[in-house]
């Protein structure tokens, strides 16, 4: 069987049942647990990539000096995870992939970010929403790494764990500002949470990839983070008194949409053709 | 410079001087710093705020031609450190927009000016940057320039602008380094990579040069600002200065330097070199150069679109306060 990334389809949940049945090999990792393993990487490293990407691209753009700054330290938080995430899925797959070579020689399909990081910046409530509802899961799933049975998943986390409680902080602390801020600024977050929230159930959805993974005390099950993660937003939405969109369609989940088994929207296909555009230019050169 | 053309307040001779005014310069001629809360001849104050007014815009504003390649970075590596170093200079802006409030103008009366086109930004940043190796040539000739003039800046006489250089300066070094790095890389690649480093030395060695503004030797303005210490060295001074440091660094990257009146001049101990074409300099600074709209309306456009970010904050400030006002009402 090849090895999962390998396979540009977004079948990955009877890829990961296979998995058992002769996985690609690496060192230090169960070899049935090796597929599931790249795969769960990539997801993590993906979206940092993905995230990292969006908000740099408010880098001198921002409404305040001191948002520029934040931003771009962010994005740079981001940017070194997925450096340490996608480098460990090149180690374990163990085809001399390098984490640049993940990030900029994979098509979109191959991409296994969730939809939420990909969606556009907005405006600047959008990416402030954006980043919130994405850091409060973030910061539950590296709590959880940081005890996983690979030591090598638990020391990225750790050091993950530090910038995200940072950027949690920060974007808990605008969401409320901004909503309980003028009537302007109310309406904005809410259209925001409106729009974003019906992205947000598919980072919390199981697949095999995760129940294999979960089963090795490698990585949580993602469900097992909601009611942390929803605690958090249930608050920080009263404190900013905006309204809990409730329970609303999930993209991603059902059929066989969704990032996680590489079925992107339309914006991903953007993002890559701007980010790999000098590795795919000039596929010879090193810079 | 970042600082180009700063026009200086009232040159006086020591004759025309006050008791007061005497004795200022005598302590600027001691060395001593001065401080916000001391007292300064009103020539003074004014002309720094200008030149650290336009310093500042300077760095905001020189984010957005670095920050064009932040989304196409070609490693994972360079992404992080072109980051990085976009995050230094909006710091920069920063601390250099904190050092001019000591002075009794605020950041937003500042922005005010440079959104009305009332205050310059230095010429430098509104050329584009077309290729990677832009982003190297920036960082080594434009970041090397930066050094030439703020290295010397960390003497000037008013303490919280000589305390942000010093600061600026550790950083910038790095500035410097990862864009020559960058060179390197491009000059050893592939043939269309030494052809892009090649490229981005042509156009921006003469708008380089360009940055430290026409000469000043006749300047009364020059003179006054070097009187006061807030101008340490002639712009001719600095740009030799920069030129033979610059010509064996290019040398070393097997460019080409694009002058061809560039030799080395023994008497002088230092390179003889064509002059940029000054009228380009003075069109760019007059709004006409090659991104000045693009860059002016960007930094507009950021302002604007967050006046509603910046409101909220402000209205929630002030509900903040006054809950905190009414609880202790009703503790009381
Ligand atoms: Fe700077
Ligand atoms: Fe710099």
């Amino acid at each position: 069987m090849p090895s999962l990334p390998d396979v540009m389809t977004p079948d990955v949940e009877r890829l990961a049942a296979q998995a058992p049945r002769g996985a690609p090999t690496a060192s230090h990792i169960d070899p049935h647990l090796a597929g599931p393993l790249v795969e769960f990487l990539m997801r993590t490293g993906d979206n940092a990539l993905i995230l990292g990407h969006r908000v740099s691209q408010w880098c001198g753009h921002s409404p305040a000096l001191e948002e520029d700054i934040a931003l771009a330290n962010q994005a740079l938080d981001l940017v070194g995870q997925c450096q340490l995430w996608l480098g460990l899925a090149g180690e374990v797959e163990g085809r001399g992939r390098s984490a640049d070579h993940l990030a900029y020689r994979r098509d979109a399909a191959a991409f296994r970010n969730v939809l939420l990081v990909e969606l556009p910046n907005g405006d600047f409530g959008q990416t402030l929403m954006r980043q919130f509802l994405f850091d409060a899961f973030h910061i539950e799933l590296l709590r959880a790494l940081t005890r996983s049975a690979d030591p090598r998943v638990a020391e990225i986390a750790a050091k993950a764990q530090k910038e995200v409680a940072y950027h949690l902080e920060r974007s808990a602390d605008l969401v409320i500002r901004l909503g309980d801020g003028t009537d302007e600024s109310r309406a904005r977050m809410q259209a925001a949470l409106t729009y974003l929230f019906p992205y947000t159930g598919e980072m919390m959805h199981d697949d095999a990839v995760d129940r294999a993974l979960a089963d090795a005390g490698i990585a949580p099950l993602p469900s097992s983070l909601r009611a942390d993660w929803d605690r958090t937003v249930r608050e920080v939405l009263a404190e900013a008194t905006l309204t809990h969109p409730g329970q609303t369609y999930q993209h991603g989940i059902a059929g066989q949409g969704g990032g996680k088994r590489g079925v992107h929207t339309e914006h991903l296909g953007f993002i890559l053709a701007e980010m790999q555009f000098l590795q795919r230019a000039y596929p010879d050169a090193t810079w | 410079m970042y600082a180009q053309l700063v026009k200086s307040e009232g040159a006086k001779s020591r004759e025309e001087m006050t008791p007061e005014e005497i004795a200022f310069q005598e302590r600027i001629d001691r060395g001593e710093k001065i401080e916000p809360k001391e007292w300064m001849p009103e020539g003074y104050r004014k002309t720094l705020i200008r030149q650290i007014g336009q310093h500042a815009h300077s760095e905001i504003v020189g984010q957005l031609p670095e920050g064009n390649w932040i989304t196409r970075a070609p490693t994972l590596e360079r992404k992080q450190i072109l980051l990085a170093k976009v995050q230094d200079e909006a710091g920069h802006g920063l601390y250099l927009y904190s050092a001019a409030e000591t002075l009794g103008v605020s950041r937003d009366e500042l922005l005010a000016a440079l959104h009305s086109g009332k205050m310059k930004y230095s010429s430098i940043f509104n050329y584009p940057t077309l290729n990677w190796a832009d982003i190297g040539a920036v960082g080594w000739l434009v970041d090397g320039a930066a050094i030439m003039n703020q290295v010397p800046l960390q003497r000037t006489s008013f303490g919280p602008y000589s305390r942000a250089m010093i600061r600026i300066c550790k950083e910038e070094s790095f500035h410097q380094r990862q864009g020559y790095d960058i060179m390197m890389k491009m000059c050893a690649g592939t043939p269309e990579q030494k052809a892009m480093a090649q490229d981005a030395l042509n156009r921006f060695w003469y708008p380089a040069l360009m940055m430290f503004g026409p000469s000043d030797k006749d300047s009364v303005h020059s003179a006054q600002s070097m009187a006061w210490k807030i101008k340490i060295n002639t712009n001719d001074e600095l740009r030799q200065k920069f030129v033979d440091q610059t010509v064996p660094q290019a040398r070393y990257l097997g460019l080409t330097v694009p002058d061809e009146n560039l030799t080395w001049n023994e008497d002088k101990g230092g390179h003889d070199f064509s002059e940029p074409d000054w009228s380009e300099f003075f069109e760019v600074i007059a709004g006409n150069g090659p991104c000045n709209a693009e860059r002016l309306n960007a930094r507009v456009k950021a302002w604007d679109d967050g006046a509603w970010f910046r409101e909220g904050l402000m209205a929630h400030a002030g509900k903040a306060e006054a809950r905190r006002r009414a609880a202790q009402v009703a503790a009381e």
